[in-house]
């Protein structure tokens, strides 16, 4: 009871006012997703990472002192083909024995008006740290914060899949990472007016 | 099909120039496809089976938009009749053959392609055309349309054997003309 109270203030309170200062810092695993696209032989094909992590704090008031560090477990992919989840596991591709977890750590996000905004950062993959920007978008969901957004990297840059799968025509260079991250206001966290 | 020359069954009635083309051709595409999926199916995975599933499936594909303009085009044009001397049970068997050939030349395709479908993989044609998917994704389905397209596969071995073999028999046992009617040349 007291809880439905609280969260029925605080989707009240985000509905009066939903610019307000409420820190999103809670990232729901569950409900997000982390999904990436590519072309194989000119094939659309698209595959998911089922574990990850993310230390995220978001006011959209406050963006200067925004900061997201989000770790995505390799050995957790899904190609949809069991063969495939072996193989990119190896030393050609992740090499996921050496380099367990691809971080992305965010150097400063801006506005971009409405709800978009465009996220800058270093995405560390297998020994490689490289310079990524990602534009995205942030929706309040009742006490929910989504932040839906891509990138593209190339796959060369970070030397992922290298020996015969250097060939692009069979695996193209862009792989483009999509993340729909589900964060919720921290409830020790008052709202200030 | 009596010769209007010589008065006897005339054997070297020919196919048209058009069903001559087809038949050959698809021919030679089967004997391009058929290995080619005994082969790549049993490659560790590696950029060269990525290519030869693709290739496969072109090909694959190529082979169902002939049978499916063959069939058609066969509908409005009767081949020329077989010669009267030919036994009625050889008549009978060879339509049948004939039948179940082109009924194999859409079902296998078309197995492979919902397959593709089902497995989450677009088949797009040469590279350049994206065939829609016929259903979604679906793991179990897309382990059966591979054991069915399998299984339809060995069925159109044994015909293609049979097919062949008949053809061979009336050219070198038989010693009749039949063969030629499906070959170009001189009449
Ligand atoms: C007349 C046309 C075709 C013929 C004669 C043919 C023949 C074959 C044969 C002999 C195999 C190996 C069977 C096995 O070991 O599983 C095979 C496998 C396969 N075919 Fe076809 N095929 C045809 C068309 C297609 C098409 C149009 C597609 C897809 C668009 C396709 C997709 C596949 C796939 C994905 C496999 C591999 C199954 C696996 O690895 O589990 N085929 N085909």
């Amino acid at each position: 009871m007291n809880y439905l109270y609280k969260s029925a203030l605080l989707s009240l309170l985000l509905t009066i006012n939903p610019a307000q200062a409420l820190e999103f810092n809670q990232l729901q695993p569950a409900q997000s997703t982390m999904t990436f696209g590519y072309r194989q032989m000119g094939v659309s094909m698209e595959g998911k990472f089922n574990r990850f992590a993310a230390k995220i704090t978001f006011d959209p008031a406050k963006l200067s002192s925004a900061a997201a560090k989000i770790e995505v477990y390799l050995a957790s992919i899904d190609t949809g083909l069991a063969e495939a989840n072996e193989e990119v596991a190896g030393k050609k591709w992740f090499d996921v024995g050496a380099y367990p977890v691809a971080r992305f750590t965010s150097t400063g996000i801006k506005a971009l008006g409405g709800n978009r905004y465009q996220a800058t950062g270093r995405l560390f993959i297998k020994g490689r740290t490289l310079d990524v920007t990602a534009p995205l978008t942030f929706q309040l969901d009742g006490h929910r914060g989504l932040f839906d957004g891509s990138f593209i990297i190339k796959r060369t840059a970070y030397a992922i899949g290298t020996g015969e799968w250097a060939d692009l025509d069979t695996v193209a260079d862009d792989i483009q990472i999509r993340f729909h991250l589900v964060v919720t206001a921290s409830p020790a966290v008052n709202p200030v007016h | 099909m009596i010769s209007e020359t010589t008065g006897l069954p005339d054997m070297t009635t020919r196919y048209t120039r058009t069903a001559m083309t087809l038949h050959w051709l698809m021919a030679l595409l089967i004997l391009v496809v058929f290995p080619l999926g005994l082969y790549m199916h049993d490659l560790k995975l590696s950029p060269l089976k990525l290519e030869l599933y693709s290739y496969h499936k072109w090909t694959g594909i190529s082979l169902l938009l002939l049978a499916a303009f063959r069939i058609l085009w066969r509908s409005a044009h009767t081949p020329p009749p077989l010669p009267a001397t030919l036994p009625h049970w050889q008549q009978l068997a060879s339509g049948a053959v004939h039948a179940l050939l082109y009924l194999l030349l859409l079902t296998i395709p078309m197995t492979g392609w919902l397959m593709s479908s089902a497995r989450g993989i677009t088949t797009v044609w040469f590279g350049l055309l994206p065939l829609p998917d016929l259903i979604g994704r679906d793991k179990a389905l897309g382990q059966l349309l591979g054991a069915v397209h399998e299984n339809l596969n060995y069925a159109l071995l044994l015909l293609v054997l049979v097919h062949t073999g008949a053809a061979l028999k009336h050219r070198y046992i038989d010693k009749d003309q039949l063969l030629s009617r499906m070959l170009p040349g001189r009449k």
